[in-house]
């Protein structure tokens, strides 16, 4: 049995899947991204390989993908964020139309068809606002774990208007509003209000279309599907693979290209 | 008589005291931290202990900065504009821009020859090319603040900082030393980052000569030595540019003053 892995080396997490050749997932792993990559790329997929007892030299191809894909150096090729997302979210949710793709250092709204061709985009990468570090930032200054934010925002009735866009500056005014006594849920709730506002511009300007799905770390905050639910009137599809995506699809694409390889080679 | 200015900054609350004859005679200076009006007041007494002189004794305190709306005994308040263009002018009459960067805005003034304002712009939605920026730089980096200016000036090969905004360049320095950069050459390239914003700030309002360098950077001889380069301009700046918004709300504290003993006698 042959086996591909995708690996998705993002800017906080390092993602990676094995799949056989029917694009069953066989394994997932991740790790935090650490300074150097390939090392992070190699941990994330040892943890995926051991799901099943699957060494790393049974993995026939692997695809990488994320900002640090080209820091891969036992890559056999490497694809794009924008297409393996397309591609992981329509293996996860086939009916999928449109992608809110929210990762540590950028915000992404895609349209795609579907085959997973991606038919426009839109992003913001020059700026944290909207992004996870965003929230990263808020979480440091209320003394928070990141992974706490979401169940905290639940208990929240009021949503405290955060009213700076840039990350850096709205962890002052997230310390000024601590001290105000404005309540930790509502400060929690109307920071992710502030990314989802952000968000949803980007994706307008792609066109929103049935069915959208959230992909990215962000898809394990509850309280950030909750506001983007509440904004866009519509359920978001997300599951436990939502945050694999990008590592799925670069498996897939691999598939492909492996397929495409043996086809021309006999 | 003596009168007093007090300007809460984002970062740092100042204050001066001058007497009747305008001349400077106490400084304060705090971390300004989550309690603004406890900040205002701490460095109102450091000012008033320095001139050793009592809280009566001041006639008249103009509040400036940010927090102005709540420094508790000041009499009137005046933005941080006016009194910027003020206290530049008292520093160094033939001052016709100011650049002022502080720790969560910069900003460029044009001021007339008396030191009115003619113009200004401001970058207050991002923290790119303020004090915040050098701050995540220093604290990435765990150099003091302080430091990062004096460390600037050995680099030979300054790097390219290609992130704008300042929790991107955080992960950006992070790389950098990652692969060994020399620390200065990050830092030149983090303060030629701020210096380019700055000086785009100052087209915008048009720069001309004398430019006064103010605010908390101000103080930080390679953002003064960066900006010296991109501009190709001699800049003021001296140990008491950061008090600049601070010595023009004493100021305009003086004139207020001087109406109100006329009025009452």
């Amino acid at each position: 049995m042959e086996f591909i892995g995708g690996i998705d080396v993002g800017s906080r997490v390092t993602k990676a899947v094995v799949i056989d050749k029917k694009g069953k997932i066989l394994g997932r792993g991740t790790t935090m991204t650490g300074a150097y990559l390939a090392q992070s790329a190699e941990t994330a997929l040892n943890k995926a390989c051991q799901i099943e007892g699957i060494r790393f030299n049974e993995i026939e191809y692997i695809a990488s993908t994320g900002f640090g894909r080209y820091q891969v150096p036992f890559r056999h090729i490497q694809i794009t964020d924008i297409t393996s997302n397309a591609f992981g979210a329509l293996y996860i949710f086939p009916k999928t139309r449109c992608i809110i793709d929210i990762g540590a250092m950028n915000a992404r709204a895609m349209k795609i068809n579907e085959e997973g061709r991606v038919l426009k985009f839109r992003m913001n990468d020059k700026c944290a606002s909207g992004a996870g570090r965003f929230l990263e930032r808020v979480a440091l200054a209320l003394e928070l774990e990141l992974d706490e934010l979401g169940s905290i925002s639940l208990g929240s009735k009021n949503p405290q208007t955060i009213s700076n866009i840039c990350a850096v500056l709205a962890e002052s005014e997230v310390i000024n509003l601590v001290t105000k006594g404005v309540d930790v849920e509502d400060i929690v709730q109307g920071a992710h209000k502030s990314i989802t506002d952000r968000i949803v511009a980007l994706l307008r300007q792609v066109g929103i279309e049935n069915e959208i799905t959230l992909t990215g770390g962000v898809t394990k905050n509850v309280g950030m599907i909750k506001a983007l639910e509440e904004k866009l009137e519509a359920p978001l599809n997300v599951s436990a693979d939502s945050e694999f995506a990008g590592a799925i699809g670069a498996a897939l694409l691999g598939i492909m290209r492996l397929e495409k390889k043996n086809l021309a080679e006999n | 008589m003596i009168v007093a200015g007090v300007d809460v900054g984002s970062t740092a609350t100042k204050s001066i005291l001058l007497n009747e004859n305008g001349e400077i005679i106490a400084r304060g200076l705090t971390h300004t931290g989550a309690n603004v009006v406890k900040a205002a007041e701490r460095v109102f007494n450091q000012a008033l202990k320095m001139a050793d002189v009592e809280e009566w004794d001041i006639a008249y305190t103009v509040g400036t900065g940010y927090g102005r709306f709540r420094v508790p005994f000041g009499d009137t308040q005046i933005t941080e504009i006016s009194c910027h263009a003020k206290g530049a002018h008292y520093l160094h009459p033939g001052t016709r821009t100011i650049l002022d960067i502080g720790g969560q805005d910069t900003k460029a003034i044009k001021v007339g020859p008396k030191g009115e304002v003619i113009d200004f712009c401001m970058n207050d939605k991002c923290a790119a090319g303020t004090g915040k920026f050098l701050e995540a730089a220093a604290k990435v980096m765990d150099i003091s603040l302080d430091d990062l200016g004096v460390i600037s000036l050995k680099s030979k090969k300054p790097l390219r900082i290609t992130n704008v905004c300042t929790v991107f360049v955080e992960s950006e320095i992070i790389s950098h030393l990652a692969w060994g950069k020399k620390p200065e050459d990050i830092l030149r390239g983090v303060h030629n980052s701020i210096s380019g914003r700055s000086s785009s700030l100052l087209r915008r309002v048009g720069l001309e000569p004398e430019l006064t360098f103010t605010g908390g950077v101000s103080k930080n001889i390679g953002m003064v030595a960066a900006l010296k380069e991109k501009l190709k301009l001699k800049i003021n700046a001296t140990e008491d540019s950061q008090y600049t918004g601070a010595i023009g709300a004493a100021l305009f504290a003086l004139e207020r003053a001087s109406i109100k003993s006329v009025t009452t006698n």
